[in-house]
């Protein structure tokens, strides 16, 4: 009996324990394949984990040093995601890519405690492009309040020109830290270009938005503007068509954009747009590789049917970024075994050129950019993706356009300021 | 064999009521809370700190709390995520208006806080019973969260609706931030947990803790013999969700650093609490503790053997894991449906006549 209780007390301990470390370039993943948000989750996992195994069968690695992906699972949950940290950090992982806004915001000052860089691709807290305080945090190629003013910049587009007074904007929004981060935006530009602002909160997980949708349908917004995520898109695109909204005055940021929203609408979805941070479809190079040194050796991750979609291509595109940071990091310290502080170094320096890009298959992927030490929030740049609900296809339909940086830059430099007065930090000097 | 207690005599009326009557069991407790306050923060990690011990402390203060008010007093509430809620937006208000206050401070006046919350949403009680009172409980969940992210004054106008946790010390070593030793916040919410456990026991054995128990056993023989209904409820409200106040201040502030109303203090907290409340045993300390060790250490446990020790893929472990808690609930519900203190309260009993049957 005694000895019974031993083994089972030891074998517990084992089991809390987290497992020992290893060589290699460790890059964890703290994805969700379960849950509510589980169908916007396995897309994204799957590239980045896919990429990663391209890099490792393809080139041997980066410089000569394999890859391992660590992946644990959140369920889009802050709780678990720190727990997920907690248990990776220790071996060695070069570059956090939380996923979840919430996530982000516990990890940021944890991360920055342990010299353990984070890269918020398209999410968190959009003041972390301020590198002189966020010296940690990475969040390029674009933030949340470039999102939203590159929107207000399409609608003005689409509305001749000119500024939107009396016209009528409604964000529908995920009530939560993501849902809530382009309102601050919103309200200057609506302050600047003379549109009213309509607020429209959807409750976790969001399936039930029938009041939000009879809210616009009396009040009759000009445009709809989506920060929705998991379940919460489909259904507000669902509603939308039964209210008969005009599908093409209907925007979702990057993270409502991806076919798992479209498609349950049907024929009715036809037409809804969303902004764009990269390309979309398979017509891109990297594809053939991927097709021969993964797919078809059987090393797909997941069950291998999301390759193409749009959440695919930015898991990719995150692997891709990451990937060409280490290389970076790699040609600065001129050492193959790069550490997490090296990795930093890689991410602030790290420059995407039209010539990189075409070798690595994925001309005109994304847009060129440089990060520096005081923007890690580069380029800003976001175009307007459209659906087909014929071919059940996007389709890029703009040029890639600039946020209006009069309006973001000083919201930045003021929540940044903020922040670093709140936590004690003193800015860094970015000569 | 375990128990031998020839010898053993009590020859007074404290040893008579002691909390552990017999001397094994006062020397195992004994020997664990040394081990609790004097090793362990010798050997623990940030792992062990993040996702093992703060989250079993957080909810065992949050589980003893409802058990005091639902096991004692048997007045079954559904607000627990709210009142932990109260709990963290007060602690945040206070750490960020008075920055001289020290923590423990903080964390009990949080505890005030939710306490007079606790109050008002206990009004109800002495006019409703049962289901009824758990679906008014239910609306103290909604409004209180609902509130405290309307109101931008709860968060500091904060653009996202986020409570960070400023950098906090008490005595010189840092409690709160990101910057913490992981045994200076083992240390402060063991200690905070300790104390309250010590406490909560001793109130339930005394007058008040009586009080509550009639009422639970029947409320109208109970105001017959002379206690007041008013405050026995009233009272087990106000106790109750000083515990889940303090829960909830220990919960942003020391384990978290940040949190975000909606997602950190939703209905599937009150569920968890109350589950766990369930499963370790209502009306037990003991079972607080239990219940809560339970529910936040199984999942990681399953996590790491399934994931890190068999490497499975992530989804699979993790649909896996919810079969085999919600499984291993069954088993132990059927087993003993007063929950996993009953059971070792049974086995005890069994060892102490053993090897003889009778």
């Amino acid at each position: 009996m005694r000895l019974t209780k031993l083994a089972f007390v030891a074998a517990t301990a084992i089991g809390l324990t987290a497992p020992a470390a290893m060589a290699d370039l460790v890059f964890p993943a703290l994805s969700y394949r379960t849950g509510p948000y589980a169908p916007n989750g396995i897309p994204f996992a799957d590239g980045y984990a896919d990429y990663l195994t391209l890099v490792n069968e393809r080139d041997g690695g980066i410089g000569g040093e394999k890859t391992r992906l660590l992946e644990c699972e959140t369920e889009y949950n802050t709780t678990k995601g720190v727990e997920c940290y907690e248990a990776t950090k220790g071996e060695g992982a070069l570059v956090y890519q939380p996923l979840s806004t919430g996530i982000t915001y516990q990890l940021i000052p944890k991360a920055t405690a342990d010299g353990i860089p984070i890269h918020s691709m398209g999410y968190g807290r959009t003041s972390a492009a301020n590198g002189k305080v966020f010296e940690w945090v990475f969040n390029y190629p674009g933030t949340y309040w470039d999102a939203a003013s590159i929107i207000v910049k399409y609608i003005m587009n689409q509305e001749g020109g000119k500024d939107l007074n009396g016209e009528k904007i409604a964000l529908v929004y995920h009530n939560s830290a993501y849902g809530k981060e382009p309102i601050r935006t919103l309200e200057e530009l609506s302050k600047k270009h003379g549109f009213e602002l309509l607020l429209l909160p959807v409750d976790h997980p969001g399936q039930e938005q029938k009041a939000t949708w009879l809210q616009i349908r009396k009040e009759r917004p000009d445009y709809v503007v989506m920060w929705g995520w998991g379940v919460m898109n489909q259904v507000a695109i669902r509603e939308a068509a039964s209210i008969r909204f005009p599908m093409d005055k209907f925007i979702g940021v990057w993270w409502s954009a991806s076919e798992n929203d479209v498609l349950p609408a049907g024929e009715a979805a036809d037409g809804y747009k969303a902004i764009a941070m990269h390309g979309v479809g398979m017509d891109f190079p990297v594809y053939s590789d991927l097709k021969t040194h993964v797919y078809d050796k059987g090393l797909s991750a997941g069950a291998g049917d999301q390759h193409g979609t749009v959440l695919y291509n930015r898991g990719m595109l995150a692997a891709m970024l990451a990937v060409e940071a280490a290389r970076t990091a790699q040609g600065i310290h001129g050492t193959a075994k790069i550490t997490p502080a090296m990795m930093r170094d890689g991410m602030e320096n790290l420059e995407i050129t039209d010539e990189k890009l075409e070798a690595l298959g994925l001309k005109d992927f994304v847009p060129t950019f440089t990060v520096s030490c005081a923007n890690h929030g580069v380029p800003g740049l976001g175009a307007i993706q459209q659906w087909n609900a014929k071919d059940k296809t996007w389709k890029i339909i703009s040029p890639f356009i600039a946020a209006d940086r009069d309006v973001v830059d000083p919201l930045i430099e003021e929540d940044s300021a903020a922040y670093a007065a709140e936590a004690g930090i003193t800015p860094r000097a970015c000569e | 064999m375990f128990y031998r207690e020839a010898g053993e005599f009590k020859t007074s009326y404290e040893d008579d009521q002691a909390t552990f009557p017999i001397a094994f069991d006062r020397w195992r407790y004994y020997v664990i809370v040394a081990l609790a306050f004097l090793v362990v923060p010798f050997l623990i990690n940030p792992y062990w700190e993040q996702a093992i011990f703060l989250p079993f402390f957080v909810f065992a203060m949050a589980a003893l709390g409802l058990n005091i008010l639902t096991g004692y007093c048997g007045q079954v509430s559904l607000g627990t995520g709210g009142f932990m809620a109260v709990g963290a937006y007060a602690c945040y208000k206070l750490m960020t208006g008075f920055e001289w206050m020290p923590m423990p401070v903080i964390v009990l006046l949080s505890g005030v806080c939710a306490a007079g919350v606790g109050i008002l949403f206990g009004l109800p009680s002495l006019r409703i019973k049962g289901f009824y009172l758990a679906v008014a409980t239910l609306a103290a969940q909604f409004f209180l969260i609902w509130m405290f992210n309307k109101f931008p004054w709860f968060y500091n106008y904060s653009a996202t609706g986020q409570i960070n946790a400023p950098e906090r010390s008490f005595m010189g070593v840092l409690v709160t931030g990101p910057n913490t030793s992981p045994w200076a916040t083992y240390l402060f919410c063991l200690s905070f947990v300790f104390i309250f456990a010590w406490v909560a026991r001793n109130l339930t054995r005394g007058r008040i803790g009586r009080s509550w128990m009639a009422i639970r056993d029947m409320d109208i023989a109970a105001e017959i013999i002379g206690v007041n209904p008013l405050m026995a409820k009233l009272s087990a409200f106000a106790i109750s969700s000083f515990y889940i106040g303090m829960a909830g201040a220990m919960y942003f502030a020391i384990w978290k650093g940040a949190a975000e109303g909606t997602e950190a203090f939703s209905i599937e907290i009150s569920f968890l609490v109350l589950f766990m409340v369930i499963l370790g045993g209502l009306g037990s300390i003991f079972g607080s503790l239990v219940g809560a060790a339970f529910l936040t250490l199984l999942p990681v446990l399953f996590k790491n053997i399934l994931v890190g020790q068999f490497d499975w893929p992530t989804d699979i472990a993790a649909h896996l894991e919810i079969i085999l808690i919600g499984g291993l609930i069954i088993f132990f519900l059927i087993k003993e449906p007063h929950g996993i203190a009953a059971l070792t309260r049974i086995i005890k009993e069994k060892l102490r006549l053993w090897p003889f049957p009778h």
